[in-house]
């Protein structure tokens, strides 16, 4: 398939069937876009246990450069079980702007 | 060796017409009146005279999901099944044209219940007609056996790669023994090439199908589709024609039996129109200018042709073995009037329904028709549509 954005794909462009010759191309769709609340950080308070990273659903969450663990919000659907699972409250969720 | 002509039931020279284009993968369910087709494909395995995978799945939808695993492993494969059976199939049709699978299936076209019924009529296959598979009718046991041959070699054809679905009536014409021209194994070799799915599942070379489609790219893939099924009529067309001058039977999406500049045409689908052509003869005989129309691709629905051939007559009277229940007319008749719809010469379209659940309708019923739908045309009626042999 040729690289373009996925709002410029035409049914030309795209292998018969629809099929997917490229593997692992699904780390390119980006499901933060779903997202109507985000996570929000106090990192004071992270004892890096890594909980929220067991738990998010969509796998999404790694330590950053501080070792505080912390979601991409390229895939973060701010479903808040990290929020709600998190021992020392580290999380909000705040809803998203706009 | 030559073609021979055999005494045969058309179910069972269906298999063997499967063995002739050396199909790799049957994954099917018996159900009446298709059943004799898949257990000839049985013992056709069992016996060693077909080498191929015989999977005896525990119900149509599995039936059909096997076979999709079979055909995007570029495995030839094929299928057969009928009412119930094509109705319980229903969702994985669906995924079998929009996967681009070649599969080839037989349907002995059967009524569907309630009132339970094994008998034939054309409701299980126009409650696919949308499913995006290439849809033939045939008329008699030949017709069926050159068909599923010509179903391969459309199905594989690299400019389709789309299923394809031969009807046949059952019982009138699945459990017919009809005298049959079975081809030289040879021949259809030549005919049929080798199977080549341009991305067949490989591990060494990972593919994924049937992937999540979401609102940004849905739209193209099914138009991509729609494209493709439109554009596999010149393949068909491209088919029947090799067919004819390799084997000297000839086909063509709309066909006619002494319709030219006939004042009344009725238009057929399947086994039935030869009764119908038997009723011409007979109306022909009394001086009237009556000829008949059969339909043979029902998918991709031939336009261009159907207008050419009808468009000149005064009466079209249409023959479906379907309703659609509180619908307008005749499911046919429908796509046959909006066909039509806007040009500049079109006939008056009378739709009739008869011959459901398997009700015979004779030469005598085919003349009765034909006056019906001429009173019909000429007089108006209360009706939509009207029912032929209905006990008031």
């Amino acid at each position: 398939m040729p690289k373009k954005g996925e709002n410029e794909l035409t049914w030309r462009d795209l292998e018969i069937g629809g099929i997917v010759t490229e593997p692992g191309n699904a780390s390119q769709y980006q499901t933060g876009d779903w997202r109507s609340q985000k996570p929000t950080y106090d990192f004071d308070r992270c004892i890096k246990c890594g909980l929220c990273q067991l738990f998010c659903p969509e796998g999404c969450v790694e330590p950053n450069s501080d070792g505080h663990f912390e979601a991409d919000l390229y895939y973060c659907k701010g479903c808040g079980i990290c929020a709600r699972e998190c021992w020392t409250k580290v999380i909000t969720m705040v809803e998203e702007e706009g | 060796m030559m073609a021979k002509r055999v005494g045969m039931e058309v179910s069972v020279a269906i298999g063997e017409a499967a063995k002739m284009a050396n199909v790799d993968v049957v994954a099917a369910y018996p159900i009446t009146p298709q059943t004799h087709i898949v257990e000839h494909l049985a013992e056709l395995v069992a016996d060693g005279e077909l080498d191929a995978e015989y999977i005896p799945v525990e119900s149509e939808h599995s039936a059909m999901s096997a076979c999709l695993g079979s055909s995007a492993a570029g495995a030839r494969t094929f299928t057969a099944t009928a009412g119930q059976g094509l109705e319980l199939m229903h969702e994985v049709l669906y995924v079998a044209s929009s996967m681009r699978l070649p599969i080839v299936m037989t349907v002995a076209n059967r009524a569907l219940s309630a009132p339970l019924s094994v008998w034939g009529d054309h409701s299980d296959a126009m409650a696919v007609r949308d499913t995006g598979w290439i849809q033939l009718f045939t008329e008699n046991g030949q017709e069926v056996v050159d068909n599923v041959l010509c179903a391969f070699r459309i199905a594989e054809d690299q400019r389709v790669l789309l299923p394809v679905m031969v009807h046949l009536d059952g019982f009138h014409l699945s459990h017919m023994i009809e005298p049959i021209l079975l081809p030289e194994v040879e021949a259809v070799k030549r005919f049929i090439p080798p199977l080549k799915y341009p991305f067949p599942l490989d591990p060494l070379k990972p593919v994924s199908m049937g992937d999540f489609g979401p609102p940004f790219i849905y739209s193209e893939a099914k138009w991509a589709q729609e494209v493709k099924l439109r554009e596999a009529k010149d393949v068909v067309v491209e088919c029947w024609q090799e067919f004819g001058k390799q084997f000297q039977r000839h086909y063509s999406p709309v066909e006619e039996y002494r319709s030219e500049g006939a004042d009344v045409l009725l238009l057929t689908m399947g086994s039935y129109s030869e009764t119908a052509a038997a009723a011409i003869d007979k109306v022909r005989a009394e001086g009237k200018n009556i000829g008949l129309v059969r339909l043979r691709l029902w998918r991709p629905f031939p336009f261009a042709e159907l207008r050419q051939k009808v468009s000149q007559a005064r009466v079209l009277i249409v023959l479906d073995r379907a309703l659609s229940i509180g619908g307008p007319v005749g499911p046919v008749c429908s796509e046959i009037r909006s066909a039509l719809y806007g040009q500049a010469k079109q006939p008056k379209v009378v739709s009739i329904v008869g011959g459901l659940g398997g009700r015979d309708i004779s030469v005598a019923g085919f003349e009765a028709i034909i006056s019906r739908g001429i009173k019909v045309a000429e007089k108006g009626s209360r009706n939509e549509f009207e029912i032929f042999g209905v006990r008031e």
